[in-house]
């Protein structure tokens, strides 16, 4: 931990002294960004801006999550769903982010509605993929189990299966989460007329980078905030069983 | 409960169930075979690897809906199985794993069965912390949960050592015995079969069948080494004319 500190305060110092050197308005000192920040969030725009690009993250997010898993689980464990499916996930794997995003907003329109879905099926494809891999290598033997046993399928979902899924659904989210981010600040740098996407293209107009890493470093706080605080601990939580190394 | 005790017997008659080997040719592992279950007592189904023993646990279990023929068991059946591996829900301590399948079952009757076979004090373990042993009996555990009427046991004390297999034996049918279970034990362990069954049959043949058929007499309580050695001298002679 103290290393990583002082990794951080390291490249902070770098910043500082390169910002120095510079002595240029492209590259603002670390104390002139934290002013921004400051007069920013004293106006509230600040918070505003990241609640709206977090909340499209997560609902954003949650789709992909939500419908990766039942695509994922389907594919797995059918032979015909993943025959039928393989094809559509190339495409989808294969289509660039940015053409998704543009026929979304033409299509739909300039809205919100528009930007979660682009974002979403961006994501999608990859939880699929993620989920499909775990829906494979389900144990036969503890369904069998739970079938002679007669559990009811609420029991099932929930200490059968999702157990051995969790390892697949904690890499997706790890992977996803930092996909969407970004795709969110491109779908809100192209079409929205709030989040931080939409105020580092403000920041990109005027050339104001102070503005831009204002809004850039507290949003890459956040999402580092939600792996430590929740991503780390969800999967500590469900791999408890697993026997510790001596 | 008082059900598995009474005259009911289980039926089970498979025409035919047959394989496609990798080579696309099919192979038949059953043929015309029959099998009647004597309610509270415990058969033994004994043979060699390989003679489709546990093709037939998995048709009586439902597991394989496969096959020509009639599984017919009591509409109320509740089965009670222990697999060859425990099969435990390794992410669930030993009381889940227990509670999982028995959602309504009493904390004491958990407890109670948990103490008869041993685990009275691994019910906070995980699985992976038991010894194959432990996880076996946790295994047989959660089948008497589930308060069955019919036990099916597929080779449950494989690759345990000799004393431990013969002490979980034991346990095995002092619990059998004070439920009066119907009892279905799948072994290659002639020792076995004889130690814990009041019925034998044998598998053998290609396709397999029921090659030779015993009541063992005398109660276990009173059945004496000779005894055993002799039946067993005299099932080996049979499974010997069987095969050659």
């Amino acid at each position: 931990m103290a290393l990583r500190i002082l990794s951080l305060v390291l490249l902070i110092a770098i910043w500082q002294v390169a910002a120095m050197l510079a002595a240029s308005r492209v590259l603002p000192e670390p104390g002139a960004v934290v002013a921004v920040m400051l007069r920013e969030a004293h106006s509230g725009a600040l918070f505003f801006n990241l609640g709206i690009t977090l909340a499209r993250v997560i609902v954003s997010f949650g789709l992909a999550m939500v419908f990766g898993t039942l695509f994922g689980i389907a594919m797995g464990r059918n032979e015909t769903f993943d025959r039928l499916g393989d094809p559509w996930l190339v495409v989808l794997l294969n289509l660039p982010a940015l053409v998704i995003i543009v026929l979304a907003y033409i299509w739909m329109g300039l809205t919100d509605a528009a930007a979660i879905l682009a974002v979403a099926l961006n994501k999608l494809p990859n939880a699929t993929v993620v989920i499909r891999e775990g829906a494979r290598s389900l144990d036969a033997g503890l369904e069998e189990m739970a079938s002679v046993f007669a559990m009811p399928w609420s029991t099932r979902v929930k200490h059968v299966l999702l157990p051995q899924l969790a390892p697949y659904i904690a890499a997706a989210t790890r992977t996803g989460l930092s996909i969407v981010w970004k795709i969110v600040l491109v779908v809100e740098l192209l079409g929205r007329s709030n989040g931080v996407g939409f105020e580092i293209g403000t920041a990109f107009q005027l050339f104001d980078i102070s503005l831009l890493l204002a809004y850039a470093l507290p949003f890459v706080g956040i999402m580092l905030a939600i792996e430590a605080f929740i991503v780390q601990p969800f999967e500590h939580h469900v791999s408890r069983w697993r026997p510790k190394a001596a | 409960m008082s059900l598995a005790g009474g005259q009911r017997q289980l039926d089970i008659k498979i025409t035919r169930k047959a394989f496609r080997t990798a080579s696309g040719e099919l192979r038949e592992v059953l043929r015309d075979f029959s099998l009647v279950l004597d309610a509270g007592k415990i058969h033994a189904l004994v043979g060699p690897s390989g003679y489709g023993k546990t093709t037939l646990l998995r048709i009586i279990i439902g597991l394989d809906r496969d096959f020509e023929g009639q599984v017919s068991l009591p509409p109320d059946t509740k089965i009670g199985m222990v697999f060859q591996e425990p099969r435990l829900l390794p992410w669930r301590n030993v009381r889940d794993n227990l509670r999982l399948v028995a959602p309504e079952a009493a904390e004491a009757d958990l407890s109670r069965i948990a103490a008869d076979l041993g685990i009275g004090e691994h019910l906070n373990y995980f699985p992976g912390e038991l010894s194959l042993g432990l996880a076996r009996r946790v295994a047989l555990a959660r089948a008497f949960a589930v308060e069955p009427n019919l036990l099916v046991l597929d080779e449950p004390f494989v690759s345990l050592d000799r004393p431990l297999a013969m002490r979980l034996g034991d346990e095995l049918v002092t619990l059998v015995e004070r439920k009066k279970l119907t009892t279905l034990l799948v072994t290659h362990d002639l020792d076995e079969a004889i130690r814990l069954a009041d019925h034998i049959m044998l598998l053998g043949g290609r396709p397999a069948k029921i090659i030779a058929d015993f009541n063992i007499s005398c109660p276990r309580a009173t059945m004496t080494a000779e005894h055993a050695a002799e039946l067993k001298a005299e099932i080996g002679a049979i499974m010997a004319g069987a095969s050659a």
